[in-house]
């Protein structure tokens, strides 16, 4: 393996996760600001320092439309020299994460900042879930009724009739995120949950139930990456990128080559690569969470198990935080928080793990961390890996 | 403006497939040049970026690819009225499509099942979708 040249040459200085799970009536804007200050005075770092800016605001709940990372910047009073708004759905932030690696590591900018909020729950405008418009690829999809739900449904019901994969072993992940949920004071829901409860819970799209879906919450964060350097001239202990990747796949699933698999097995190998180091090498992952469904596919695609063993891998007990690989260990966006896109928060879990900070289940001296984010409906991927 | 999100919002392009649906044809695309199918319709192959590929008909068979039964949707307003059946089927062309699978709610359902073309009138529109081979009667309801 190749290690590339910039890999531990940028740290994550400063994070944030907002404690908030409802704010009805709070604009996204204002949370950004409050975690963005928060992220900051983690890092011991002032605004001024701040020469990069991340973010993506564009969907209705986020609060911005056509130019929210410029509307977002004035609002909070950023001023970039270098900046990135690339929207793949829930794993744009992990994106931006790479992206800003890269912009430090070759000397555009020194300090960047990445947010994320947004009113998931109490957004007060009307706005409707379709996954696409009306209007061009959408008038084949649309009129059909498609939701976000009922796409990962399709995956989730093809890998069960392909694998022989069962209901009980998806609703695994939910109680093994619950059970990571119970000591965050923070997470939306923290009382055990059995795979009975997940299964009576009802369908909202067979096979997936309430339970094997996210939380929905008003929340955001934020987190700032630094040269190596500077950041080891701070008060934190730095966690530094050590590689990442990103890919994109096809947004409907009616165009894909095969909706039970995604590409981050091409973001997670790149991202492996580029940081020099084996599966083995893993201590620990933030696994995105939309559905109990994506947690599975993506541990097969990013090579944690071969095609189809994502079932008996998951129920193995290697997700618990006493098993091979330990994931979502803050209760993730199943349990904890997720206000529509979750890769920032997942990214931040990681650090705080890091750090041996974790609000919900701290690790013995994790090492490395391997953060991933699925965007769309299994559409696009970003992965990134932390090490200490 | 309301716009009923049930019913498709054709471009210039896409107004033949949809008058061949009215008509209870069902049109994919085949490339000239390298004699691909292709569905979703566009103006060019999405293989080999050709211009202007050619609209033949389906036979109108396949093969249930993907599925779920919907039960709890954000907008009533915007689906079928629930529970329904979201599907991917696989043409025996070779090309993928997503669809209604009719009157098969209640039914239990594996992936490689063997449909076949139903329309489903929506408004003053076709809407192309599909039922089993194994439900009673063919054609449109």
């Amino acid at each position: 393996m190749t290690r590339s040249p910039w890999s531990g040459e940028v740290a994550v200085a400063g994070v944030c996760e907002s404690a908030r799970r409802k704010a009805p009536g709070v604009h996204p804007y204002a949370i950004h600001a409050e975690v963005i200050r928060g992220a900051l005075e983690d890092a011991g770092l002032e605004i001024g320092d701040v020469d990069g800016f991340c973010s993506v605001a564009s969907m209705p709940t986020e609060g911005g439309r056509d130019m929210d990372l410029g509307e977002l910047a004035e609002y909070v009073g950023i001023h970039p020299r270098w900046f990135d708004s690339t929207d793949i759905g829930g794993a744009a932030f992990i994106s931006h994460a790479g992206h800003a690696a890269l912009a430090i590591a070759s000397g555009l900018c020194e300090v960047v900042v990445v947010s994320y909020a947004a009113a998931g729950r109490s957004w007060p405008l009307p706005f409707d879930d379709i996954p696409s418009s009306p209007y061009g690829p959408g008038q084949w999809e649309v009129p059909y009724g498609p939701s976000t739900v009922a796409y990962y449904a399709m995956a989730a019901r093809r890998h069960i009739d392909l694998y022989g994969t069962t209901a009980e072993q998806l609703a695994q992940i939910a109680v093994q995120c619950r059970a990571n949920a119970a000591p965050n004071e923070n997470a939306i829901y923290r009382d055990p949950i059995t795979v009975e409860d997940v299964l009576d819970s009802g369908f909202i799209a067979d096979p997936l139930h309430k339970l094997d879906c996210c939380v929905v919450t008003d929340s955001g964060g934020a987190f700032v990456l630094t040269s190596r350097k500077r950041a080891e001239r701070l008060t934190r202990k730095p966690v530094y990128v050590l590689g990442a990747g990103e890919a994109l796949g096809q947004v409907h699933i009616s165009q894909m080559e095969d909706p039970t698999r995604t590409v981050a097995a091409s973001s997670g190998a790149d991202a492996l690569e580029r940081a020099g180091l084996s599966h083995a090498e893993i201590d620990c992952a933030q696994i995105y969470d939309s559905f109990t469904y994506t947690v599975l596919v993506t541990l097969e695609s990013l090579g944690f198990c071969g095609p189809g063993e994502g079932g008996p891998f998951v129920a193995s007990g290697a997700i618990a935080p006493e098993g091979s690989l330990p994931i979502n260990t803050d209760g993730g966006g199943l349990s904890s928080n997720h206000p529509g896109r979750r890769g920032a928060l997942a990214l931040i879990e990681g650090v705080r793990q890091l750090r041996g900070e974790s609000p919900g289940v701290q690790l013995a001296q994790p090492r490395t961390c391997l953060v991933h984010g699925t965007g769309g409906f299994l559409s696009a991927t970003a992965t990134v890996v932390l090490g200490v | 403006m309301t716009v009923d999100l049930r019913v498709p919002w054709p471009d210039d392009f896409a107004k033949r497939y949809w008058s061949a649906a009215a008509d209870g044809v069902l049109l994919i695309q085949r490339c000239a040049r390298c004699g691909l199918h292709q569905f979703y319709p566009r103006a060019h192959c999405v293989h080999c970026l050709a211009a202007d590929p050619e609209w033949i008909e389906a036979r109108g068979r396949g093969t249930l690819f993907a599925f779920t039964v919907v039960h709890r949707v954000p907008n009533p307003d915007a689906a079928p009225e629930t529970p329904y059946v979201f599907a991917v089927v696989e043409l025996e062309e070779g090309v993928r499509m997503t669809c209604n699978l009719l009157g098969a709610e209640d039914r239990e359902l594996r992936c490689g099942e063997p449909v076949r073309l139903s329309m489903r009138r929506q408004g003053d529109w076709a809407l192309p979708c599909f039922e089993l081979e194994s439900s009673s009667q063919g054609g449109s309801r």
